[in-house]
């Protein structure tokens, strides 16, 4: 390098290099500054995308846990179906993108390729269904009804079904133990929509589009613990979907199992014997309108008094779960939410809402005493009561003089409690209301529970309602405009009512504390409620929230996270009221309205309280109730236009509680037929491989018990027809 | 000067191999940043092919270290390639031009026979045996030989200062054939190249501008006419739709410069680890052995390890640069000039495509992509460099 020679060329050519080296050096330059634009400064950008390119997800759904009874008898679980799928990018790999192999499988399963071929082709904008609508690297469903010989086919001949799987699959089923539906308490699931899909796409448990959510009942309270967790592989995949290596993967966890408080057999009768009963009423014909009653529904609520643990609850109509179960079909849809099949979706126990009536009256009773009415103080129950020009009469007008609040409760005199509501409505400044008005027959009513939720744990609890002052004014404001308009001060019934209602509506009047003291006019109220009220006297005075799930416990049975009883408080009255009450109550069930329904009833060994009710309801049959308790369970039952309380629900309660005790017509005790003379409180035992010691539900059989208690029924039948009072 | 290689001579001297090692020898004479920079370049391509190819099953078979070994066994032929060529020297090569030019364009007619075979869209291979060669790589050198011949004649006699228009005409016609029929393939990249080397060694031969200047001109018009003329083929418009447009069809036309993007892209600053690169073990991106062997480099080693292969090729160009300038005739400087127009141009398109600044064309990375004629081709180009370097006379 030391000794350059003299090259002897021309400056031209000596320039000409000098500028091929500059180009030369500025292509290299243009490279270098493009490569850090796109390595350093956009690097990230581009990371994102080589990570969407060649990860994909593949999701194990988690078996969905089950529903059990108080004794571990499922109510809800999975059933296990053959489900044949295929692997979209197996077939995919295949020279003739899996043709032969669909059309082999279509003839085992004995459908037309062409119907095997659509199930496994992508939807896009083109494409119409059927064709799979989720991921292409799911296994796609093809069938999920194989019949275990074409399962094994496919599975002994896998070389000729390479990407065909026939593996056994959990799908829900309503078991309906001993024949308990308890279908609206399960509720149902249906398929996941798409916003909810968009909404958990990047949470830790994405659904998949063939996912299933608790739209109802105990399978949506308790979604979340039933569902457990999808287990989530991310593969990594190369251009072809060829898997190459998983990156990651969550094994994901079944759901848990939620033991109810519900025994699948006295849930059984409950459903046997309200349904029944209901058969029974529609035998019969109302005085009033001279029709059949219609008894077009009705509910009935078991529930445990001490704990507010719902051991049993029906509705009805009820309707099949299952029908829900692998997508509802149109029909059967439109068939659940017409009006002529009166809406058996609604759980009525807590979505129905009615005037209690007389049932009401344990309220209105502990209302006067809180207005300074001495319980054993002397009222005169008189056959009617005047107010103005109208008259309040009494039940068939029937006067018993001068009696106590307990014996208005036992004889259900409305006249006593007319007077009493009347009183405190004066008392209150009657037309011109004080500033601060006691409302003491509102106020209990709200502190009793009323007019709002009870907090079961099941979804759409409706809240009934309380017509108090405020009520009035918002109901008013919201219906003047219409009331003024139809009201004429001459016109028919309903166009007077509503000439006055324009007028003074939005005020309480006389009439309306009249009417509301003994449970009728505007105040609603659920099952469940009154199931919760009278739950309280029997237990003392706790007002507690039904619950329907008494345990989460995972799939092994390790763990295990008790729903504890909660209350929403006290009855508002002394413990003596609650005695008073207490006592009147066991009067009704010996010697008052509902006597006759417990002739024989061994009140010595299991004190038996009740109180009947029977509700009008503008333009329909009077909806009949009936509360009743012991020491250690609470029985309300309602039927809607199916007559008096007593009437309608009083043998169906009557046979509950002989099922629960092991009792005979005569009161006869023999506590080996008992179903559950002790509430249940163990907890069922699951076994670590997720099995379940459960008994066997023995399907109820009244028949044994038809003799007497149609004697009985024919009994109760012809006395009722001199008029029992409720 | 005493050396081993006499002035005037046209090959190396009896007994020079003894001498192989002496001070002043070959080895001595030889421009080893030159040498060390392509070697290294061939190495660290032969962990990117191997890389690339490893798990590409329908390629390697069950072994996967075929495509490596193969590699390996083609940079040994290349070395050996440039020690004849250096053994020889450019001026004894000088001598055997017309045999050289007229076998290497017997070869690039053969491709258009039935011996001829396509390999993505471009009939630009003849298979031989069970060994596939591509006579244009070869065509690159014959044509800066043959034009160095005609243009340096003359100047290097010391008969004129500058090739005569004659000269040029003639230079032009040599090259003009074989790029006739490499177009005919069609193998539009190497046509490119090609005529990027006429360019070069104009450029270096001291011809007037007004040649210069006039083949840049026909170049923009041949480029023209070409494109109205619908002389290309549709897989070559729609390379350029997608150059110009690249967020057309990601799944069709424009996925292999998409994919190509993303993969260098997501190297980031150090790579994701030879070996570790999501885009080049799912192969995502086509030809990455070849073409595309750029990409394995961006994803796996980062701008780091990519920044270095351009760093590398910047030595090999500038040590050319070197040789071009310093060597007394003009013969040496031209060749050298064809040579580094060459490199440049075909690394710079290489690479331009890669990173979406150049429209996609079948031409691999010198020095790293695999493929034996190409590799042959660079390595006996880097002989003819050195040759240069060797033989510069010692005095004028």
């Amino acid at each position: 390098m030391t000794n350059i020679p003299e090259t002897g060329r021309t400056p031209r050519v000596r320039i000409r290099l000098v500028i091929i080296q500059v180009l030369v050096f500025s292509l290299l330059l243009t490279l270098g500054g493009r490569l850090w634009y796109l390595q350093v400064r956009n690097g990230e950008e581009y990371a994102d995308e080589a990570n969407g390119n060649h990860v994909q997800r593949v999701v194990d759904p988690a078996v969905r846990g089950s529903i059990l009874d108080a004794t571990g008898v499922p109510l809800a679980d999975n059933q296990t179906r053959l489900v044949v799928s295929a692997s979209r990018t197996e077939l995919m790999k295949m020279k003739d993108d899996g043709d032969a192999v669909l059309t082999r499988l279509a003839g085992v399963l004995g459908m037309t390729p062409k119907e095997v071929g659509d199930k496994v082709r992508l939807c896009d904008a083109k494409t119409p269904q059927p064709c799979w609508n989720g991921s292409p690297y799911q296994p796609i469903p093809i069938t999920d009804e194989a019949t275990p010989r074409q399962a094994l086919q496919i599975r002994e001949r896998a070389e000729e079904f390479p990407g065909i799987s026939a593996e056994p699959t959990a799908v829900r089923r309503y078991a309906a133990p001993g024949g308990a539906q308890t279908s609206q308490v399960l509720g149902y699931l249906s398929p996941v929509t798409d916003a909810e899909i968009q909404a958990a796409k990047d949470t830790a448990s994405p659904y998949l589009r063939s996912d299933s959510v608790g739209r109802s009942g105990l399978e949506r309270t308790y979604d979340k613990d039933l569902r457990g967790k999808a287990g989530v592989t991310a593969y990594e995949v190369d251009k072809l979907g060829r898997v190459m290596g998983k990156t990651q993967s969550d094994p994901g966890r079944p759901g848990s199992n939620v033991v109810t408080s519900i025994d699948a057999r006295v849930q059984r009768v409950a459903e046997y014997e309200l349904n029944e009963a209901m058969k029974t009423a529609r035998l019969e014909t109302d005085k009033i309108t001279g029709r059949k009653y219609e008894a077009d529904s009705g509910a009935v609520v078991v529930m445990e008094s001490k704990t507010g643990r719902v051991v049993s609850m029906a509705s009805q109509p009820d309707y099949d779960p299952n029908a829900w179960v692998g997508g509802i079909s149109g029909k059967d849809y439109a068939k659940l939410t017409t009006k002529k099949s009166n809406y058996p979706l609604l759980n009525r126990a807590i979505q129905g809402q009615a005037p209690p009536g007389s049932i009401f009256k344990v309220v209105s009773a502990s209302a006067a005493v809180r207005g300074g009415h001495p319980f054993d103080g002397k009222y005169n129950c008189s056959s009617s009561y005047s107010l103005g020009n109208r008259s309040f009469a009494n039940f068939e007008s029937k006067g018993y003089g001068p009696i106590t609040l307990g014996r208005a409760l036992e004889v259900s005199c409305n006249t006593v409690f007319y007077a009493l509501g009347h009183s405190e409505w004066k008392r209150d400044g009657g037309n011109q209301p004080k500033k601060s008005p006691s409302d003491w027959f509102y106020k209990t009513a709200r502190d009793f529970g009323l007019g709002k939720e009870t907090g079961v744990d099941l979804p759409n609890e409706v809240t009934g309602r309380i017509p108090d002052r405020q009520w009035k004014k918002d109901f008013w404001k919201a219906n003047k405009d219409v009331w003024c308009k139809q009201g004429k001060k001459d016109g028919d019934y309903a166009e007077k009512i509503a000439f006055e209602n324009c007028l003074e509506g939005n005020r309480l009047k006389a009439g309306d504390s009249v009417n509301y003291a003994i449970g009728q006019g505007d105040v609603l109220v659920t099952p469940i409620q009154m199931a919760t009220i009278y739950s309280a006297i029997s237990n003392g005075g706790t007002l507690y929230d039904p619950t329907v799930g008494k345990a989460v416990i995972s799939p092994d049975g390790k763990q295990v996270e008790e729903i504890k009883p909660k209350s929403h408080g006290k009855l508002p009255v002394d413990a003596k009221t609650v005695a008073d009450l207490n006592k009147a109550l066991a009067g009704v069930a010996t010697n008052g309205t509902a006597a006759w329904r417990f002739g024989g009833w061994p009140q010595d060994k299991i004190p038996m309280h009740a109180k009947t009710g029977t509700a009008q309801v503008y333009g329909k049959q009077t909806t009949g109730w009936l509360a009743t308790y012991t020491d250690d369970y609470t029985i309300v039952m309602t039927i809607s236009q199916g007559g008096t309380g007593s009437g309608s629900a009083g043998p169906a309660v009557r046979k509950i509680y002989d099922a629960i005790y092991g009792l005979d017509a005569k009161g006869q005790q023999n506590l080996k037929k008992a179903l559950l003379p002790k509430p249940q409180s163990a907890l069922p035992k699951i076994q670590g491989d997720g099995s379940i010691d459960a008994p066997e539900v023995k399907p109820y059989d009244p028949q044994k018990e038809e003799p007497p208690a149609e004697q009985e029924l024919a009994a109760g039948l012809a006395a009722q027809a001199p008029g029992r009072r409720d | 000067m005493a050396g081993g290689f006499s002035v005037s001579g046209y090959g190396p001297e009896r007994g020079s191999w003894s001498k192989l090692f002496a001070r002043d020898a070959v080895t001595r004479r030889l421009d080893w940043p030159l040498l060390l920079a392509a070697v290294a370049l061939s190495l660290v391509g032969s962990a990117l092919v191997y890389s690339a190819t490893r798990n590409r099953t329908e390629l390697v078979g069950d072994d996967p270290y075929s495509y490596l070994f193969k590699h390996i066994l083609n940079i040994g032929i290349g070395l050996a390639l440039m020690a004849g060529t250096i053994w020889l020297g450019h001026r004894t090569l000088r001598t055997a031009v017309p045999i050289l030019y007229g076998l290497s364009v017997f070869l690039v007619l053969l491709v258009l026979t039935p011996l001829g075979a396509t390999i993505n869209g471009a009939h630009a291979w003849i298979n031989i045996g069970g060994l596939s060669l591509q006579p244009s790589e070869f065509v690159k050198i014959t044509i800066i030989l043959g034009m160095a011949m005609l243009l340096a004649a003359r100047v290097d006699a010391g008969d004129r200062d500058h090739p005569d228009h004659r000269t040029v005409v003639q230079a032009l016609g040599l090259a003009f054939v074989p790029i006739m029929v490499t177009m005919l393939m069609p193998d539009l990249g190497s046509v490119m190249v090609m005529a990027v080397i006429v360019l070069g060694v104009l450029l270096a031969s001291g011809a007037s501008n007004r040649w210069v200047l006039g083949l840049l001109g026909t170049g923009a018009a041949g480029a023209v006419a070409v494109w109205q003329l619908g002389l290309l083929d549709d897989y070559q418009i729609a390379r350029f739709a997608a150059f110009a447009n690249p967020a057309l069809d990601p799944a069709g036309v424009g996925y292999n410069t998409n994919q190509a993007r993303i993969a260098i892209g997501s190297g980031g600053l150090t790579g994701s680890g030879l070996g570790n690169g999501s885009q080049t073990t799912g192969q995502f991106v086509p030809e990455q052995q070849t073409d595309f062997i750029f990409t394995v480099a961006g994803e796996e080693l980062g701008f780091l390890g990519a920044g270095l292969i351009l760093v590398l090729l910047g030595v090999v160009l500038w040590r050319a640069c070197r040789i071009a300038r310093e060597t007394s005739e003009l013969y040496g400087t031209i060749v050298a000039a064809g040579i580094i127009a060459w490199f440049a141009f075909q690394a710079f398109e290489n690479v331009g495509m890669t990173l979406g600044i150049m429209p996609v064309a079948g031409l691999p990375l010198p020095f790293v992509s695999y493929g034996g004629t190409s590799m042959f081709a660079v390595w006996i180009a880097i002989g003819l460099l050195q040759s240069i370097r060797v033989q510069r006379p010692m005095s004028a």
